[in-house]
């Protein structure tokens, strides 16, 4: 059985996925941030590629992606942290990126590598549902990965039955039209589409993302699903705790658990 | 032949790369726009406007002088003379007319030159619809008199700061405008670029300009074909107006004139059919510049509209297939054709424009020849750098 699947069966409330950007605050800090998020016991890690048009982020995100680049942080480079990480750590490792960073190092060569250093799924969000299923869905296969599919407020019912078919390891919850970053409080049109979701019977666990910012949020969005998934909060942490990342770290986990 | 392929290729170039957060806009104008444009009500509404309110159609003048100088038959189609200063308000209408059918009670755009901000918040007035428009912070700054155009029709300027801060920084903003705002906002895509169904119904909106020339040179010269239809590309809205009624008739050549900047292998260019390879930018499979790495490069032109680092997926088509042939032309080159069309026609480009006037001097052709260059806009909007460089090009 995979990690992420092993991860879902063995946990299916509260789990708490948290997102960086690979290269931020500097090019080698990925390891430290693996390390410490998984020892404080988030149960999924997501590794942001960073990209200089990522039209789906918000500010926050966007500059941590910039900061990455400019400090020479590229997808071949990435690979080669995480390949040293994974002798390390057991969290499911998700990367998440835009299609066309996959397309650029070739979409098998891709794939293989992310077999090879341990990544367990992705989420492409500029990948068209119509375009993985058509071309891509074998190699997902092949090479043991799990594609992560978004669903939105605005998703038709017929379209998530079908997302829910076709993805794997879990559904991810967009809470609001929104682009990342937005930490405005949950609505009650909000929470009407979780529970709508939640009463949809699914076949794979959903996490609730964007928006979510602290431990209020975090324990909201957990009461419509398996967990969520916190971004732009934890990079504005690093970017003021760069200083000692693993302290950095352990706080803003605790925060978000209120443990 | 050249045609588009259901999903939206032309060729391999095309499809909708878009999140999951825009697929039911995106999804919502697929089902509609074919439909409408075939609707007898809506061409009767859309006709109207482009004869009323737009002008149309604009002329086609045989350039007596330009002819003499190239010792050619040289006509420009004058979409110059389209109210708001360029072709780009002939989409506008369209999709303005669309957003109406859509129900849509609010519109963004993005803009480059300010031309297609213009012509959006000019629609806008018209309909009574409250307009946000893109547009890079540097572009802001050589584009004054649009901006400012803009405000006086009421639309709302918000300048794009991320990467290079001009058109790609602002589609980008635009697009995230749109995620944000699904239910009640329209995006005017200005180009022949973004996700499938918009270069093909830009392409649609814009073929006006082709079927104008068709029977305005048959009346001119008794032949509707030209030898030569050159127009500049950014994202290749007027290239593909002009060039959409022709696409399969072989025997005319079509010439699609992109702004190299500072030379082509200067590292400030714009010249994205040699210098881009195939890759997704904006929603759409296309040529672009970037890095090995699929890092977009941020490109560099004199003029704003052309300042792109892609080009529409029909184009990377029409080029690769060999349909087209691309010309590049620097910043120096467009500027002096813009000085030299000024006093020899009494007609001041856009910058944008000037690059296509400057392709005269890079291709074969015969004496009799007839070729159209379209007149993509008039050059009110770059009266400053125009001014700035004066002395330089005119001793
Ligand atoms: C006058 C004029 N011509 C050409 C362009 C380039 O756009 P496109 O390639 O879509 O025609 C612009 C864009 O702003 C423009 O203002």
């Amino acid at each position: 059985m995979s990690r992420l699947e092993n991860t879902f069966n063995n946990k299916n409330k509260n789990l708490l996925n948290v997102y960086f950007t690979a290269g931020f605050p500097a090019l080698d800090d990925t390891e430290t941030i693996i390390r410490s998020l998984s020892e404080n016991g988030v149960d999924v890690i997501e590794v942001g590629m960073p990209y200089s048009d990522p039209m789906a982020d918000g500010p926050t995100i966007q500059q941590s992606g910039m900061q990455a680049l400019e400090n020479g942080m590229s997808v071949a480079i990435l690979f080669s942290q995480l390949k040293k990480i994974r002798n390390q750590v057991d969290t499911p490792l998700v990367l998440m990126g835009y299609f066309n960073q996959v397309m650029q190092f070739g979409e098998e060569v891709f794939l293989a590598r992310c077999q090879e250093v341990g990544v367990d799924g992705l989420i492409l969000p500029d990948l068209p549902l119509s375009v993985y299923e058509a071309e891509y869905q074998d190699l997902f296969k092949k090479y043991d990965l799990a594609p992560i599919f978004l669903i939105t407020p605005q998703t038709s019912e017929e379209r998530i039955r079908k997302i829910d078919q076709l993805s794997k390891g879990f559904i991810y919850v967009v809470s609001s039209a929104a682009i990342t970053g937005n930490s405005k409080e949950i609505s009650p049109e909000q929470l009407a589409y979780f529970e709508r979701i939640e009463n949809m019977n699914l076949r794979l666990p959903r996490m609730i993302g964007f928006g979510i910012s602290d431990h209020q949020s975090f324990s909201t969005a957990c009461k419509y699903a398996d967990g969520a998934i916190i971004g732009s909060a934890f990079i504005r942490a690093l970017e003021n705790g760069k200083e000692d990342l693993d302290k950095t770290i352990k706080t803003f986990v605790k925060g978000i658990r209120n443990n | 032949m050249i045609s588009i392929s259901e999903e939206g290729y032309y060729g391999r170039f095309g499809g909708a790369f878009i999140p999951e957060m825009l697929h039911p806009n995106v999804e919502e104008i697929r089902k509609t726009y074919v439909e409408m444009i075939k609707d007898e009500a809506f061409q009767k509404q859309f006709r109207q406007l482009l004869r009323d309110y737009v002008g149309r159609p604009t002329p086609l003048f045989l350039a007596e002088r330009l002819s003499e100088k190239y010792e050619t038959n040289i006509y420009l189609k004058r979409e110059d003379l389209c109210h708001t200063g360029a072709h780009k308000v002939n989409n506008t209408i369209g999709q303005i007319l669309l957003a109406q059918r859509l129900g849509k009670k609010r519109i963004i755009a993005e803009t480059g030159a300010g031309q297609h901000g213009v012509a959006t918040a000019t629609v806008c007035a018209l309909m009574g619809l409250p307009c946000v428009v893109y547009m890079g912070a540097v572009d802001i700054e050589r584009q004054q008199p649009n901006v400012s155009r803009m405000k006086m029709l009421g639309a709302e300027v918000r300048p794009a700061t991320s990467g290079s801060q001009t058109l790609k920084d602002a589609t980008n903003e635009a697009i995230r405008d749109w995620i944000n705002n699904p239910e009640d906002t329209h995006y005017i895509i200005g180009s022949v670029v973004g996700p499938h169904p918009y270069p093909d119904m830009v392409a649609r909106f814009q073929s006006v300009i082709s079927e104008e020339i068709k029977w305005q040179l048959e009346a001119a010269t008794g032949k509707s074909n030209p030898d030569l239809i050159i127009a500049c590309v950014g994202g290749g809205s007027n290239a593909a107006g002009a060039f959409y009624h022709y696409l399969n008739e072989d025997n005319v050549r079509l010439i699609a004139v992109e702004a190299s900047g500072l030379g082509v292998d200067s590292g400030e260019s714009a010249a994205t059919s040699v210098l881009g390879t195939e890759g997704i930018i904006h929603g759409s499979r296309t040529l672009l510049m970037q890095t090995p790495d699929g890092q977009i490069i941020e490109p560099y032109s004199i003029s704003a509209g052309l300042d792109y680092p892609g080009i529409g997926p029909m184009h990377a088509h029409l080029i690769q297939s060999g349909r087209a042939e691309a010309v590049h032309i620097t910043d120096r080159e467009a500027l002096a054709a813009a000085y030299d069309l000024s006093k020899r026609e009494g007609i001041i480009p856009a910058l944008e424009t000037a690059h296509a006037f400057a392709a005269l001097e890079k291709i074969a052709y015969q004496k009799s020849d007839v070729i159209v260059i379209n007149l993509s806009g008039r050059g009110d909007k770059d009266l400053d750098t125009y001014i700035k460089h004066f002395e330089e090009f005119n001793e």
